[in-house]
């Protein structure tokens, strides 16, 4: 019996969620006895998919056809359940991000398995297979036990501890794989994707900096992103922001926008709406900078600055220079 | 066009959340409810693509009678008809499982609801029941446009967005701003209570997990404050103490 994993591909690398999410895999197969099985799609050099050992896994499956390319949750699904029958895969894992979950919901109707979504920490298996998960947008956390043979488990970010430095498994042989292709998966024609490559995912990233209506006004941006260079840090906003056309609609953050986990969340005259909270709960480390004393994200804080996010900002950047 | 609109029953978005009979049920006491709001989104642009194209719009709700009213506010926001399935769904599999059946008892176009519930946000029932239909499903998509028997669908990607085209029938979870939302009118009240609301039993299906439990976070313990005119020291505390740069 195998574990699954699925594994997410950024210009042919594996992304950071994912290498997390063999880990979890791989711990996962340790508990219930099997070995962790990764599942790639996509173009890829087998230098970086074999490094997918490092964090537990015993083989890649790599399918490298060429329909394969642009992502397809569709056909991405179907190769999902193929790769599934062949390793006789009891348990197949994907990170929490929009494709994971659309690949696990049509896999698990297809191999009629249960299916947990937003999983925050390892399986209990002692006596049944029991899941907890993240709900309410972070509000409260739900235990589940998964009774159906086949398991479906989409991972939220920092799931798992990942210790980069500990890792001590070697390369994992790479296996070409060759679904079969549905034309039923290819009825839909791509007519455009815009991608802002160079800038960091915010799903992915490990600092935010995070900016609110307290910044006063898109010309007024150029401190948070400057802090955000000076810390490799990815950009964000609340709500009001993107609904004034001040920053993109993909760097909203919050309940009805990306929900984001990074170890630090760095909020900038973002007064901390419930709804914005809820975006960011995951995270490990949050610091709220804002002039309004009584603002409620202090509340949610780790560490908290009253003042003017225009005097901070500029120092907060000096001394994150000095670091490196 | 035939359209149908899955809503979900929620606490509002500010609701605090807490629980009963030792943790297995949310207290509903003083918890407001609401139609989903990505599935408000859905409700709203479905009504506009009903209009346009002269087209029938149901609405459906898997859940108990006290949904009724939010099923009342859809059916005066535009919605023609309304099924409620009478169940609490245990899963996603079973709330797909229950969509999919009344999705092939009609021939509907478009199968539109939000991108994810808010109360445990999945985000995996649109491909369960796409699945569960042998239709394709894509989500979250911001923008609907229909042309012929072709949808065209923008549609967020990691970082970016990509815009499909993709012939009908679809199955589409949705988010802002592929419409806004609708406030109803007196007249869409009245007609509201006149409307039919279909009361159907759920069909069976295996269950694939066991009732749940719940818990709140620990709470969170004091924030450390930082004089402004120290600011710099943050970034050793962060370095140094919560050791995360």
């Amino acid at each position: 019996m195998s574990v699954l994993i699925y594994v997410e591909l950024d210009n042919g690398s594996i992304k950071k969620t994912s290498l997390e999410a063999v880990a979890y895999g791989a711990k996962v197969a340790e508990k219930t006895g099997g070995q962790a099985v990764v599942l790639a799609l996509g173009k890829a050099e087998n230098t970086a998919l074999e490094i997918a050992g490092q964090y537990g896994a015993a083989k890649v499956l790599h399918a490298a056809a060429a329909e394969l390319e642009h992502e397809n949750s569709l056909a991405y699904a179907n190769a999902l359940v193929q790769a599934a029958t062949q390793e006789g895969s009891k348990i197949i894992i994907l990170s929490k991000s929009g494709l994971g979950d659309a690949m696990a919901a049509r896999a698990a109707a297809k191999l009629k398995a249960g299916i947990v979504s937003g999983v925050t920490a390892l399986p209990e298996t002692d006596g049944g297979f029991k899941v907890t998960r993240s709900i309410f947008t972070g509000k409260a956390f739900a235990t589940t036990e998964i009774r159906s043979d086949i398991k479906v488990l989409v991972v939220r970010k920092n799931a798992i501890e990942l210790d980069e430095a500990g890792l001590t498994g070697g390369n994992a042989a790479v296996e070409a794989f060759q679904p079969t292709l549905r034309d039923s998966d290819f009825t839909a024609s791509v007519v455009s994707v815009e991608k802002a490559d160079s800038e960091l995912s915010l799903t992915e990233a490990e600092i935010i900096v995070s900016g609110g209506r307290g910044m006063k006004g898109p010309e007024h941006w150029q401190p948070l992103i400057d802090l955000a260079k000076a810390l490799g840090a990815a950009t964000g906003c609340s709500k009001p922001v993107s609904d004034l056309d001040w920053r993109p609609h993909h760097e909203h953050i919050g309940q009805t926008g990306i929900k984001v986990a990074p170890s630090l969340y760095i909020a900038c005259g973002i007064s901390g709406a419930i709804q914005h909270l809820a975006g960011v709960n995951g995270s490990k480390c949050i610091v709220v900078i804002n002039k309004d004393p009584e603002a409620p994200f202090f509340k949610a804080a780790d560490y908290g600055i009253v003042g003017d996010v225009f005097e901070i900002l500029p120092k907060l950047t000096e001394a994150a220079k000095s670091l490196k | 066009m035939k359209i149908l609109v899955c809503i979900t029953n929620v606490p509002d978005t500010t609701a605090r959340i807490s629980f009963t009979d030792n943790d297995t049920k949310l207290n509903k006491n003083g918890v407001q409810f609401i139609i989903g709001p990505y599935d408000d989104y859905a409700l709203a642009r479905g009504v506009e693509l009903k209009e346009q194209y002269s087209g029938s719009l149901t609405v459906l709700h898997i859940g108990e009678a006290d949904a009724e009213p939010q099923i009342r506010k859809a059916l005066a926001i535009g919605a023609d008809d309304a099924i409620r399935v009478n169940a609490e769904p245990q899963d996603s599999y079973f709330a797909a499982a229950q969509i999919a059946h009344i999705a092939s008892q009609g021939t509907y176009d478009l199968i539109l609801m939000g991108r994810e519930s808010i109360d445990y946000n999945s985000g995996v029932v649109h491909g369960l029941v796409g699945e569960m239909l042998g239709i394709p499903s894509y989500s979250p998509v911001m923008k609907l446009d229909i042309d012929g028997n072709n949808a065209t669908i923008t549609r967020e990607i990691d970082g970016g967005k990509e815009v499909l085209k993709a012939p009908l029938p679809l199955v589409l979870g949705c988010q802002e701003p592929i419409a806004e939302w609708k406030i109803p009118n007196m007249r869409g009240i009245m007609t509201a209570r006149t409307k039919p609301l279909n009361v159907v039993e759920p069909v069976s299906v295996d269950d694939m997990t066991a009732p749940q439990t719940y818990k709140l976070p620990a709470p969170k313990g004091a924030c450390r404050m930082i004089p402004a005119s120290e600011a710099e020291t943050l970034i050793k505390l962060l370095q140094t103490e919560a050791k995360v740069l």
